[in-house]
């Protein structure tokens, strides 16, 4: 059992087959500057690779960038395989890209903590993540 | 010779000195500016007042010349938009081949003047329909083409004689230009009749576009078979349509993108050369690709220095003569990141200004995206809405009336000599790489993950920017406004996916199977043998060969790619 660190951990992973990773990896570098740190896997994660990155690197959040519009069929994959390695709702997890307003609230429901279209600011990231983190287990 | 004689510069000098005390220092001493410093969107300094200073050194006749004459600043044809306009060329493509063929006849009724094909990630990335990564984006961003049945279904009742045909394809386009001419041969269209272009540019897929399939150096050995073959069998396609659009939406600064695609351009030259093709005869049939950002001024000049460094490179570097493989001719792309979410309208506006700019870069064909293209691909309105901005742009405004209209500012003359001088800073040190030559510095510049970290940092660098509210973007940092604008959305018809499941595989059980196999195994065996591999890319599409077979065989051979993750 670990306590609560200083240094938060990300996890960021683009799912799909959707090459659009300008954000995500402006993200990264901001999460850095922020003191985070940063494990970002790269394009076309399978989900399952991404639950087991995060139960071993042991992250304070996840973040899964998407620009593809599949957002509704591949996030409840990755929501599946947290819940597979036994660790749903202990990371954040935080969905980024063309999100539209209509789906952000069933990604919530179905257990995604922060939603952020393209635009959002970047700092509003970083708070979310220091304001919500949970302490690791 | 310089444009002014260095009396009269002197005395501009000496006049702006006078100024600069008496009138400017009063104003300032009340009235401090804005900003302590002003920039282009892309970080280039900008000083408060250009004058003949400035320019003192621009040759009209070296620089600048006149259009259709070297070095082409001015445009590439002699009488430009008062000849012809630009073509208005809106790229489409979404669900199954059936569904993007209505909409290109929805286009064509409203104001078109050429198709351009958006495949979906699958197809862009080699996949099938029915593989299991494909999931969720089957025609989702683009239409799904798994074989030459759906490639009947897009074109059909298209006269491809008459209308120019893009695809927007990188690492498979040697398998979608073969179902294309596949196709135009089975309705009876010679393929010297044929008019298009098939983006084809390999190398910009490691920092641009990011839909790779194959590694570097066969991804590009693919592209240059398809540039060989087309010279010889399809002499009026454009064969590759070198790519700084998406190096632009990857985050890169404008002159980044001159540089980068100028680089990918020259290793494509580099090559034909390695053929024994000679740059007069496959150098007329390569075309470019830029994004248009909204620093109006930046992006015009942008069009110019290219245009100008294309010219010279092909000229004084690979030694053309025939000043077609000269020419500069390039497609324009208002940029989808600069469309934000908030007044989702504004976003029309913005995307007049650059389609202005492109007009005044000399752009030959554009693309207007839609406003609405933060939230998801544009609906039927925002498309309409794209083509009514070229149309205005192009009678309305008036600035088509004469050509190259800014030339001589001592402002737009400055940024462009800026834009190259700054570009060529990133070919000397891609040379450098590469041991003196350019293909071998970009491999060098794609295997190290030099490219992508520059442009990785001048993305962040931008987004800073706008955080910091240095640089204003409205409704985001600023004059924001909380009136909501409700849009009418693209609606993804989920059941496309199924239809497109259930047409794949209908093919694949009513096809020639042993045909089939037979073709793939003579592909594989032509990638072993080094062969050029259109003709056996040809044989496997006749047969009905799937997309991603066909990647397969190639990746067999060749291995594939996965992304380095720099950030």
């Amino acid at each position: 059992m670990t306590t609560m660190q200083d240094t938060a951990r990300i996890l960021l992973a683009k799912i799909g087959l959707d090459g659009h990773d300008r954000g995500v990896k402006v993200l990264a570098n901001a999460l850095r500057d922020a003191g985070m740190e940063v494990i970002y896997l790269g394009m076309r994660i399978p989900p399952e690779q991404i639950a087991v990155a995060a139960l071993e690197e042991n992250v304070d959040a996840i973040g899964i960038s998407l620009l593809s519009g599949a957002h509704m069929r591949l996030i409840p994959k990755v929501v599946k395989a947290l819940e597979d390695q036994g660790i749903l709702g202990q990371p954040l997890l935080l969905v980024g890209g063309t999100i539209p307003d209509d789906d952000i609230e069933p990604l919530k429901k179905i257990g995604v903590d922060g939603i952020f279209p393209v635009g959002s600011p970047l700092q509003a990231i970083v708070d979310f993540i220091k304001e919500n983190r949970r302490s690791r287990s | 010779m310089g444009l002014f004689d260095e009396e009269a510069v002197k005395a501009v000098t000496e006049k702006r000195k006078d100024w600069e005390k008496n009138e400017l220092n009063n104003v300032l001493e009340r009235a401090p500016e804005r900003l302590d410093n002003f920039q282009t969107v892309s970080g280039i300094p900008i000083e408060r007042i250009y004058t003949p200073e400035h320019v003192k050194d621009l040759d009209y006749e070296t620089d600048l010349g006149f259009p259709g004459s070297y070095p082409y600043t001015r445009g590439v044809y002699p009488t430009m938009y008062r000849g012809r306009l630009w073509t208005r060329r809106q790229i489409a493509g979404f669900g199954t081949a059936r569904s993007t063929n209505e909409r290109y006849k929805f286009l064509m009724a409203h104001g078109q003047s050429g198709l351009s094909t958006d495949f979906d990630h699958p197809t862009l990335t080699g996949y099938d329909s029915d593989h299991i990564l494909a999931e969720g984006e089957v025609g989702r961003l683009g239409v799904a083409i798994d074989t030459l049945a759906d490639m009947e279904d897009l074109y059909d009742g298209i006269n491809l004689e008459k209308v120019s045909v893009s695809l927007t394809i990188n690492h498979p386009a040697i398998i979608l230009l073969s179902m294309f001419l596949a196709y135009a041969e089975s309705v009876g269209v010679p393929w010297e009749t044929l008019r298009g272009t098939v983006q084809n540019d390999a190398l910009k897929e490691f920092h641009g576009q990011k839909t790779f399939a194959l590694p570097p150096r066969p991804a590009y050995k693919v592209t240059m078979d398809l540039v060989e073959f087309c010279t010889r069998h399809v002499p009026g396609w454009n064969t590759i349509s070198i790519s700084g659009y998406h190096t632009r939406e990857a985050g890169s600064d404008a002159a980044q993108e001159v540089a980068f695609t100028i680089a990918q351009g020259m290793s494509y030259v580099e090559g034909g050369l390695a053929r024994g093709l000679t740059i007069d005869e496959f150098g007329p049939r390569l075309s470019f690709f830029f994004g248009c950002h909204n620093d109006f001024f930046e992006e015009a000049s942008k069009f110019r220095a290219a245009r100008r460094m294309w010219a010279r490179i092909t000229k004084e570097r690979y030694g053309a003569t025939n000043p077609q493989a000269m020419l500069m001719r390039f497609h324009t792309q208002t940029l989808g990141s600069t469309l934000v979410r908030q007044n989702p309208k504004n976003n029309i506006v913005r995307g007049a200004i650059q389609a202005m700019a492109g007009a005044l870069g000399g752009t030959q064909s554009l693309h207007v995206s839609g406003y609405d293209e933060a939230y998801d691909i544009p609906s039927e309105d925002a498309m309409r809405m794209s083509l009514s901005t070229q149309l205005i742009v192009a009678t309305e405004s008036g600035v088509t009336n004469t050509i190259d209209p800014l030339a001589g500012s001592y402002f737009v003359e400055t940024m462009t000599n800026e834009i190259e001088e700054r570009a060529w800073a990133y070919l000397h040190k891609l040379e450098d790489m590469g041991g003196g030559n350019i293909l071998d510095g970009m491999f060098a510049g794609i295997e190290s993950g030099y490219i992508e970290s520059e442009i990785s940092r001048a993305a962040y660098t931008y987004q800073r920017r706008i955080e910091s509210n240095e640089y204003t973007v409205v409704g985001v940092n600023d004059f924001i406004s909380e009136d909501s604008q409700p849009l009418e959305l693209y609606e993804h018809d989920e059941k496309e996916e199924q239809r497109q499941l259930d047409r794949l595989e209908h093919v694949k059980v009513t096809r020639n199977a042993d045909m089939t196999n037979r073709a793939l195994d003579e592909l594989q065996k032509a990638a072993k043998a080094d062969d050029n591999l259109v003709p056996p890319v040809l044989a496997a599409v006749r047969a009905y060969a799937t997309e991603g077979e066909i990647m397969a065989a190639l990746q067999s051979v060749y291995g594939e790619h996965t992304d380095p993750a720099i950030f």
